[in-house]
């Protein structure tokens, strides 16, 4: 009987366990492939999956010595063409070449492939070559020279750079990132501010009609902000503030605030009693109460309604497109250029892949710091047990 | 001058739940008063009026003199140790004590003089940087009341301080209360409990308090041990609980006789008059009371169970009818008594005589 159970348990562990384990696989693979991708250029990504990206590979590649018109260098009476296959700085390695798709591997690096009449080329295994022959023979195209090649891993920078601080993209994500910034910290710290008292005091002040006030916050949190869009900004174009960055700041916290002061209200509620009390008997008024006792003690509520907080309005297009984006295209958020990259840049998916993971980065790091300040168990240690 | 007293105060919850009537106190400086009762019977709602923590529906509380229903606490010159501590578990034990005083603006040399001496006072000086989650129970209880000393208050209250500890940490920290008081006698002390123990050895004197949210007795501890006013009274103090035994009054005067339900014939200190003759009473007698006799005896019965202490013996005799089956506490050691029949007997001023639940000696 036992023995069986034990199958049981650790037969539940494991599909557990591979569940688990596939689920994350599935959210993983498809961001990581992204990141490797935008290292690299669209040319790598069309030649080859990521995934090989991070291996040495061998590949087969058709090359061209330089314009013989341009290039050529008489030494006696021939003419020779040099220079390096790959161009420069470039540690590909060929293992094999030929100067024609039937006899692209016949020839290993430094051979000489005779081309018939005198004409010659051959081929170091880092890219350098030599093309010697006469006059007719070095004359219109390039030689082709087909390679197979060992190539290393290699990244590139270059497309963070194009899209962060060359000047020439006109769609540059510098700004927008600012300007999302811009956007998302007021947005997260006006609604601490307001809804801190307001859920103190529902939670611990004693006036009437305050249970009709939190039913109200609850109703609240029933409404859909969409349905407020054309209204708010009706009254922001009255009152003359229009589109701009306090519009946006205020709609985006008239929008959390129901759900911030239902939440910390909770969780204030959930100090016992007796700590409240011992301040009360301590002298405190309500406001010393608050700044001294119940708002250091809400710090974790605080903390987490944060990060979804500053996540919410970083990631926000709507409110943004409503309170926000006018035409001058000074005003424009990360969500917004992200839309307008996909129209010059589609297809280009190195540079597209670089644009998702600048706007990525932020939510990535708070999220990743603001885990730790989850203090669990601070209210241990005040009451017994 | 009084420090503190209670005229006509009463409680009431939501216009219809009473749970504290007539209430009328008047406690000296100096004393430390215990409340004790069952649960639910208020007292702990008692002393947070007093605090200033829940409101007086209706009667006044005077503190040493002044009128204080509408005092807010910290202004009322008290000063409170909770059951659960409540200690502010994001500041040290030198802020949790200093808090109070940080509030009114004392300055930082004598908020430093007040906190190191009163953790001097309860050895509590190596663990002034330690937060709350790093100390034990006892060393919290301490910070608590050590909270309490620092505000200098005319009167600490006390809720079920001990209540969260162990037996034997208990024990020392009833101790260390009492020496406290020792250490502090001008200042008055209310103390809340539902412990019989706490309540004797503590109390200057005890209000005990009934179900219905009244008030039972107040008096000296032993005071509610010999000459309890009431059946409730009777029942509470003393551990096993005072039998109580229906009879009639047969002899009136100096000394009362009663002929006891089960048969047996009581002879009681309590004067009364020759009308109460034929009175329906009930007799009372504590455990520890009951002697063995071989003559004349108030109560004969088979005795079903016995617990031998050591210390003492109980005797459990059976159920008679539907009343409570009769307990005798008999000192030292006493073995095979089971299944015999025994012969119980009490001096006359230990026998209580209740006539409609008061006793006759309160008259």
């Amino acid at each position: 009987m036992d023995g069986i159970v034990e199958i049981k348990s650790s037969l539940k562990k494991w599909v557990v366990h591979i569940t688990v384990a596939l689920l994350v696989a599935v959210w993983l693979v498809p961001t990581l492939g992204l990141f490797v991708s935008s290292f690299r250029t669209t040319d790598q990504i069309k030649a080859s999956g990521w995934w090989t990206a991070l291996f040495t590979t061998e590949q087969k590649e058709v090359l061209r010595a330089a314009d013989p018109d341009d290039f050529r260098v008489a030494d006696g009476d021939v003419f020779t063409v040099s220079g390096n296959l790959f161009g420069e700085g470039s540690s590909k390695k060929i293992t094999l070449w030929g100067p024609s798709s039937l006899a692209s591997d016949a020839y290993v690096p430094g051979e000489v492939a005779d081309l018939g009449d005198g004409e010659s080329i051959t081929v170091q295994a880092n890219g350098d070559y030599v093309w010697r022959g006469n006059d007719d023979q070095l004359s219109g195209h390039g030689q082709r020279v087909f390679v197979t090649v060992r190539a290393p891993p290699e990244f590139t920078l270059e497309n963070y750079h194009w899209m962060l601080f060359d000047k020439q993209n006109s769609q540059r994500m510098t700004k927008a990132f600012l300007n999302t910034l811009t956007v998302a910290i007021p947005s997260t710290i006006i609604p601490i501010v307001i809804s801190a008292f307001a859920a103190y005091a529902l939670a611990w002040m004693n006036f009437r009609g305050r249970a009709l006030l939190i039913v109200a916050v609850v109703a609240g949190l029933a409404v859909p902000y969409q349905v407020s869009l054309v209204p708010t900004l009706k009254l922001y174009v009255d009152i003359g503030i229009g589109k701009s960055y306090p519009g946006v700041w205020l709609a985006h916290s008239a929008f959390c605030m129901a759900f911030a002061i239902f939440l910390f209200r909770n969780y204030m509620a959930g100090i016992p009693r007796e700590i409240i009390e011992n301040a009360k008997l301590d002298g405190a008024n309500d406001f010393q109460i608050f700044i001294w006792i119940v708002l250091p003690l809400s710090i974790p509520a605080i903390a987490s309604w944060t990060v979804i907080q500053f996540l919410w309005t970083y990631n926000d297009l709507l409110t943004g497109k409503v309170f926000l984006i006018d035409n001058t295209g000074d005003n424009i958020i990360l969500t917004e250029a992200i839309i307008r990259m996909l129209g010059p840049y589609a297809g280009q998916w190195a540079i597209l892949s670089a644009g998702a993971f600048i706007s990525m980065v932020v939510p990535l790091a708070v999220f990743l710091t603001m885990q730790r300040y989850f203090a669990r168990g601070l209210l241990a240690g005040s009451i017994k047990g | 001058m009084s420090a503190i007293k209670l005229t006509n105060v009463e409680k009431i919850y939501g216009g219809a739940v009473k749970v504290l009537e007539d209430i009328n106190l008047d406690f000296e400086s100096g004393e430390l008063i215990v409340l004790l009762g069952p649960s639910g019977c208020g007292k702990s709602t008692l002393l947070r009026m007093i605090a200033g923590l829940e409101t007086i529906t209706s009667g006044t509380l005077e503190i040493e003199g002044q009128v204080v229903n509408d005092v807010p606490p910290a202004q009322r010159g008290i000063a409170m140790v909770f059951q659960s501590y409540g200690l502010y578990p994001h500041m040290n034990v030198h802020k949790n004590m200093s808090f109070a005083l940080e509030l009114a603006k004392k300055s930082r040399q004598v908020i430093n003089t007040t906190v190191t001496q009163a953790a001097r006072m309860l050895q509590m000086g190596p663990y002034l940087e330690r937060l709350p989650k790093a100390l034990s129970g006892g060393q919290r209880q301490r910070v608590a009341i050590g909270r309490a000393i620092v505000r200098d208050p005319k009167v600490y209250l006390f809720d079920e301080p001990l209540s969260n500890l162990d037996a034997a940490l208990r024990v020392a920290t009833r101790i260390e209360i009492a020496q406290l008081k020792e250490s502090m006698p001008e200042s008055t002390m209310i103390y809340v409990t539902h412990d019989q123990v706490e309540a004797m050895t503590l109390a200057n004197r005890i209000v005990l308090l009934t179900p219905g949210g009244r008030i039972g007795q107040v008096g000296k501890p032993l005071e509610l041990y010999t000459r309890p006013q009431n059946e409730f009274v009777a029942q509470f103090i003393g551990s096993p609980a005072m039998n109580l035994i229906p009879g009639e009054v047969v002899g009136t005067g100096e000394q009362t006789s009663i002929k006891l339900e089960n048969g047996g014939v009581a002879v009681s200190a309590a004067t009364t008059r020759s009308s109460e003759e034929g009175l329906k009473v009930n007799v009372g007698v504590r455990p520890e009371d009951l002697v063995e006799t071989d003559g004349d005896c108030i109560f004969e019965g088979k005795v079903s169970i016995t617990e031998e202490l050591g210390e003492v013996t109980l005797l459990h005799f059976d159920r008679v009818q539907d009343k409570d089956a009769m307990v005798a506490k008999l000192p030292g050691i006493h073995t095979g008594l089971r299944g015999n029949s025994v012969k119980l007997t009490a001096e006359p001023p230990k026998i209580h005589v209740f006539y409609e639940g008061v006793s006759l000696y309160h008259r």
